[in-house]
C-alpha cells in the first residue's frame, strides 16, 4: 500500500458568513488547498467532502458546480463532530487502497448561534429540563464531573484551559477570536452548564478547510518540499460501556482510536510535539490528555496546572487556539485541525510555531459517537 | 367521571391500572447489562433473544452531575441534570430535585431515590398530561 502525503492544505479565516452558501464557502478553501499544492481541480481524482448541517444536499457536487465539473466522484459524508476528519479518512482510504493518486477533501460548516444538542424529541412532550439536559454544554460539563469525581478535578482547572487555548488564538490570524481572557474573566463569565461557563464553550461559527491528498509516487513526481506524511488514520466508535447509552463516552472511543494510531504509526505519545485536539468545551479537552496518553490517567489537572499543554511546554495541545477560540464549524473542524498540524511541521506557523515540530496529532469526537485521529510527519529532506 | 390517566414521559416508565409507576429494564440473562426500553439483541455480549424483564430499583447514587444555567427558550433554570446509577444495575439520566443547584450541596455518589410527579406541567398538542420520573436525595 502506498504511503498518503498532504500535498496542499489550508483554512479560510472562521468568521460568521450568513450571506454565503454553503458549497461557496467550501470552494474557498478548495481552491486554496488546491493553490497551496500547486495543481488545479482538473488534477482531482476524486472529492470527499464533509458537511452536516446540509447532509443530504450534495454539498460536494455543488462545490463543484462553483470551481470546476470534471465529473470526478464526488462522496458526501456526515459524522457529526467527526465529520470533516471522515471526509479526510476516506480520501486517505482510497489512495491506501490504490484506487487514486490524488484526491480533494472538503469540510464545511455555517452555523446557527446558539446552544447546540436537547434530550429527547419525538413524541409527546419536550424533555429538555425534565430529564436532566441534552445540551452540549451540559453532556461534556457532566462528562467533566465524571473526571472531577475520579480525579478531584477543580472548576479553576478546566478553565485554565479556555485561559490558554484563548490566549493561543492570539496568535492564529485565521481564529474567529485573538482575544486574552483571564482566569478571572473565564471563570466569571456567564454560567452555561456548570462547571462550563460561556467562556469555556467553543464558539460557533462558520468555516471550510481542505486538502489535497496525494500517493507516494505523485508526491515523488510533485516534490516532497512542504509534502506532510500521514503517519496513521484511525476511527472508532463508541465500544458498549456501561453507562454509554445515557451518558455519551468519549473516553472510551478516544482511547480505542488512539491505541490503533500508534500502532500504525509505530510510536508512542511521547513523540507527539503538538496535539490538536477537540476541545468542544473545556471539560472535554481535559479528559482527553489522558485518553491520548499524553500524561497518565488522574494526571490531566496537573498538565494544565504546570504549562505542559501551551506553547513551549513539553506537548503543547491546540495552539490553534482549538475550538474554544478558533471556532467550530462542526463539517470543517476534522481538516482544520490538520491544516494547523501541517503548518507547523512546515514552520509556517509563525508567532505560535511550535519549534522544531516534526510529528503531530490531531483528534475530533462527534457525539454519538466517532473518534477520528490522525498522526502527521514532516519527512527531513535528505 | 374519572380524572384522565397521565401518559408516561418515556416508553419505559410503567403506569399500572392498580400499583404504583415503575421503571422498567431489560436485562441480558447471558452477561447482566441492563438497558433502559426494549431491544432484543445485547450491544455488549451480542447474544440474542435473552432478554428479561425486569423492574428496575427505585434507589442509586449519583455518579455525574452538571448544573444546567442556560437551556432552550421557556425552560426554567438551573435544574440538576444528573446522572445516576441504579442500585442492582443501571443507569438513567433525569433532573435531581430537592436539593440546592449548588455544588458545594451535591456530593458524588449520594444516595438517591426516584419520585414520580406532573411532568412540569407540559402537555402535548391533544392537551394530554404526563408522569415524569425525578431524583431526590435519600
Amino acid at each position: 500500500m502506498s504511503d498518503v502525503y498532504v500535498m496542499g492544505v489550508d483554512m479560510i479565516k472562521f468568521g460568521r458568513f450568513p450571506d454565503r452558501s454553503v458549497p461557496n464557502i467550501g470552494a474557498e478553501a478548495a481552491l486554496m488547498a488546491l493553490d497551496d499544492a500547486g495543481l488545479g481541480i482538473q488534477d482531482m481524482q476524486a472529492l470527499y467532502c464533509g458537511n452536516l448541517g446540509q447532509a443530504n444536499a450534495m454539498v460536494g457536487q455543488r462545490i463543484l458546480q462553483e470551481i470546476g465539473q470534471t465529473g470526478m466522484p464526488v462522496v458526501n459524508v456526515a459524522n457529526a463532530c467527526a465529520t470533516g476528519a471522515t471526509a479526510f479518512r476516506e480520501a486517505w482510504m482510497s489512495i491506501k487502497a490504490g484506487m487514486y493518486d490524488v484526491v480533494l477533501a472538503v469540510g464545511v460548516e455555517q452555523m446557527g448561534k446558539g446552544l447546540l444538542g436537547g434530550a429527547g424529541g419525538g413524541d409527546g412532550i419536550p424533555k429538555e429540563g425534565l430529564l436532566g439536559s441534552g445540551t452540549m454544554p451540559c453532556v461534556f460539563a457532566e462528562a467533566g464531573m465524571e473526571h472531577a469525581k475520579e480525579h478531584g478535578t477543580t472548576f479553576e482547572q478546566f478553565a485554565k484551559i479556555s485561559v490558554k487555548n484563548h490566549h493561543h488564538s492570539t496568535m492564529n490570524p485565521k481564529a474567529m477570536y485573538q482575544i486574552e481572557t483571564p482566569l478571572d474573566e473565564v471563570m466569571n463569565a456567564e454560567m452555561i452548564s456548570y462547571p462550563n461557563t460561556k467562556l469555556m464553550c467553543s464558539v460557533n461559527v462558520d468555516g471550510s478547510a481542505a486538502a489535497v491528498l496525494v500517493s507516494e509516487k505523485k508526491a515523488k513526481e510533485l516534490g516532497m518540499g512542504r509534502a506532510v506524511k500521514v503517519r496513521a488514520s484511525a476511527m472508532a466508535s463508541d465500544p458498549y460501556t456501561d453507562r454509554d447509552l445515557v451518558m455519551p463516552d468519549v473516553n472510551a472511543c478516544t482511547r480505542l482510536a488512539a491505541k490503533d494510531a500508534y500502532e500504525q504509526a509505530g510510536i508512542g505519545p511521547e513523540d507527539v510535539n503538538l496535539v490538536e485536539l477537540h476541545d468542544c468545551f473545556a471539560t472535554a479537552e481535559m479528559l482527553h490528555y489522558e485518553n491520548l496518553g499524553l500524561c497518565k490517567d488522574g494526571e490531566a489537572g496537573r498538565m494544565i496546572d504546570e504549562g505542559h499543554v501551551e506553547l513551549g511546554g513539553k506537548v503543547p495541545v491546540n495552539v490553534s487556539g482549538g475550538l474554544l477560540s478558533k471556532g467550530h464549524p462542526l463539517g470543517a473542524t476534522g481538516i482544520a485541525n490538520i491544516y494547523e498540524v501541517c503548518t507547523h511541521l512546515r514552520g509556517e506557523a509563525g508567532a505560535r510555531q511550535v519549534e522544531g515540530a516534526k510529528i503531530g496529532m490531531t483528534h475530533v469526537i462527534g457525539l454519538g459517537t466517532a473518534c477520528g485521529i490522525h498522526i502527521l510527519e514532516k519527512l527531513t529532506k535528505s | 367521571m374519572s380524572e384522565t390517566k397521565p401518559l408516561p414521559v418515556v416508553d419505559y416508565l410503567k403506569i399500572p391500572d392498580n400499583g404504583d409507576p415503575y421503571l422498567e429494564g431489560y436485562r441480558c440473562k447471558k452477561c447482566g447489562a441492563t438497558y433502559l426500553g426494549e431491544r432484543n439483541v445485547c450491544s455488549k455480549c451480542f447474544a440474542r433473544d435473552e432478554m428479561e424483564i425486569i423492574k428496575l430499583s427505585e434507589t442509586g447514587i449519583l455518579h455525574s452531575y452538571a448544573i444546567v444555567f442556560r437551556s432552550f427558550p421557556g425552560i426554567d433554570v438551573p435544574y440538576i441534570s444528573a446522572i445516576v446509577d441504579l442500585d442492582g444495575g443501571g443507569t438513567i439520566k433525569g433532573n435531581l430535585i430537592n436539593i440546592d443547584p449548588d455544588p458545594d450541596k451535591i456530593e458524588f455518589n449520594m444516595p438517591v431515590k426516584i419520585t414520580y410527579g406532573d411532568a412540569l406541567g407540559r402537555k402535548d398538542k391533544e392537551g394530554n398530561s404526563y408522569l415524569s420520573y425525578f431524583f431526590e436525595p435519600a
